[in-house]
């Protein structure tokens, strides 16, 4: 927590500087009302990836061993896909609770305690859940995107969401130390961040203007989610 | 998500090419054969795989053009400011529209191997003349990519005009990206920006080794 403690001076330098310019042509977006703010905050947290979290993204990458890395991500996958189990209930998808608890399954005994995955080559496939997507599918508004403090875009539902991924995180209550739970939510946030190293060139072919290019592909994702992928049509406009 | 990203683009670049589809086929059999057909080019030329930007240029001129309605897919992209460009310009925006779609794509071709590519179920009457087609990309171990395919019935069978890689329809994330240049430098300021992006993503790797030229 200290080291958080820390951040905050560096933080509001960064958003008092900031409250950012925005780019020439700008255009306004109805679902970014706070859009100054955000986008320092973007900055902010950009600042600290190249310093921090990107390097060692990439000493991750090239000194960790590829199994190590992919062990590691089956046996927090598998912790995941407990809660991932509970939201397909919570969310009333019967058959996809089957599948992703079969995985757990199948994972914790047959995969070692979730360090190999056998499930997905018995064609149980793995799904993306959380507290954001279970509100949005109870009907709840996403409200203004809102761009987290290290934690990156994000919406006011989804933050709120985030609160709740972390309380009843199932990595909380396995490694219930709190310094045992830092290291492996740094680990987990550098192993994310690698899976991102690779698509730096597709985000910057999509990104004329990288804050505007990031959210929208971050919003149209987390709608593709709450729908799994198949969302209601928004009509094409021909101009 | 590279490997996400990868995949996907190779689902793409695969999914938009094929053999001879023909006119009236079901739109999900349309995706199909031509994915198949993409991915299996792919999967057994090395040079592909390694990222060789010329021969993707070649092998999605042969397999995935004569199914796209191109010219409809750049004007939604450039969006109102497209009918006030000259033939010139509109050409010029064409060549490097195409140009950054297939630098977004090129990464995903490497991670060909691993993928297994599954249509979903078209929910479309009959007689519908704009369908989507879903598909998505199975990895082990990790979430499938979603890719999925807007068509549009024609007179020589159907043409794709936009796709969505995990919930992102590329032709309207384009046109909000677009917009913002027009509104700065106009349409010959798009133009330059467009030349310096894929100037950079081919500097930068972006998935190509290979110089653009």
């Amino acid at each position: 927590m200290n080291r958080f403690l820390r951040l905050i001076p560096i933080l509001g330098i960064a958003l008092s500087a900031g409250c950012a310019h925005l780019p020439a042509g700008h255009v306004p977006d109805e679902r970014d009302p706070w859009e100054r703010y955000n986008r320092a905050m973007f900055e902010f947290n950009d600042s600290v990836d190249r310093a921090v979290v990107k390097p060692l993204a990439e000493v991750y990458r090239d000194y960790v061993p590829p199994l190590a890395q992919q062990s590691l991500r089956n046996f927090f996958g598998n912790l995941r896909d407990v809660i991932i189990t509970a939201h397909q209930l919570f969310q009333g998808k019967l058959e996809a609770a089957g599948t992703a608890g079969g995985r757990v399954l199948v994972n914790t005994t047959l995969g070692f305690l979730g360090v190999a995955d056998p499930a997905s080559e018995m064609g149980l496939v793995k799904t993306n859940e959380d507290f954001g997507q279970t509100f949005g599918r109870w009907g709840a508004e996403s409200g203004p995107y809102f761009m987290l403090p290290l934690l990156g875009p994000s919406t006011v539902r989804d933050a709120i969401g985030t609160v709740a991924d972390f309380s009843f995180d199932p990595i909380g209550s396995v490694f219930n130390q709190s310094a045992a739970r830092n290291v492996v939510y740094g680990l987990i946030a550098i192993d994310r961040r690698k899976d991102l190293l690779d698509a730096q060139g597709t985000i910057e072919a999509l990104s004329f203007d990288r804050y505007t290019g990031v959210r929208d592909a971050w919003l149209a994702r987390r709608r593709s989610l709450i729908y799994d992928g198949d969302p209601p049509p928004s009509p094409m406009k021909e101009e | 998500m590279n490997m996400l990203f990868r995949n996907i683009i190779a689902a793409l670049s695969l999914g938009l090419l094929t053999i001879g589809v023909q006119a009236q086929t079901a739109p999900d059999e349309f995706v199909r054969t031509i994915s198949q057909s993409v991915l299996e080019e792919i999967r057994s030329d090395r040079s592909l795989q390694s990222g060789d930007i010329e021969r993707l240029n070649g092998l999605v001129d042969r397999k995935v053009m004569p199914y796209v309605d191109f010219q409809r897919m750049t004007a939604l992209a450039v969006g109102r400011n497209w009918r006030g460009a000259n033939p010139e310009q509109q050409k010029t925006l064409m060549q490097e529209f195409r140009r950054l779609l297939l630098l977004t794509y090129s990464g995903a071709v490497r991670q060909v191997n691993e993928l297994t590519l599954q249509v979903r179920p078209v929910r479309a009457k009959p007689d519908d003349d704009e369908v989507i087609v879903r598909t998505q990309v199975l990895r082990p171990g990790r979430e499938p990519i979603q890719i999925d395919y807007r068509l549009q019935r024609s007179a020589g069978g159907w043409k794709i005009f936009d796709m969505n890689i995990m919930g992102l329809w590329l032709v309207e994330h384009y046109r909000n990206q677009f917009a913002q240049v027009v509104g700065a430098s106009g349409i010959d300021g798009l133009i330059q920006s467009l030349k310096e992006k894929n100037q950079s993503l081919v500097m930068g790797g972006g998935g190509a080794k290979q110089s653009a030229k």
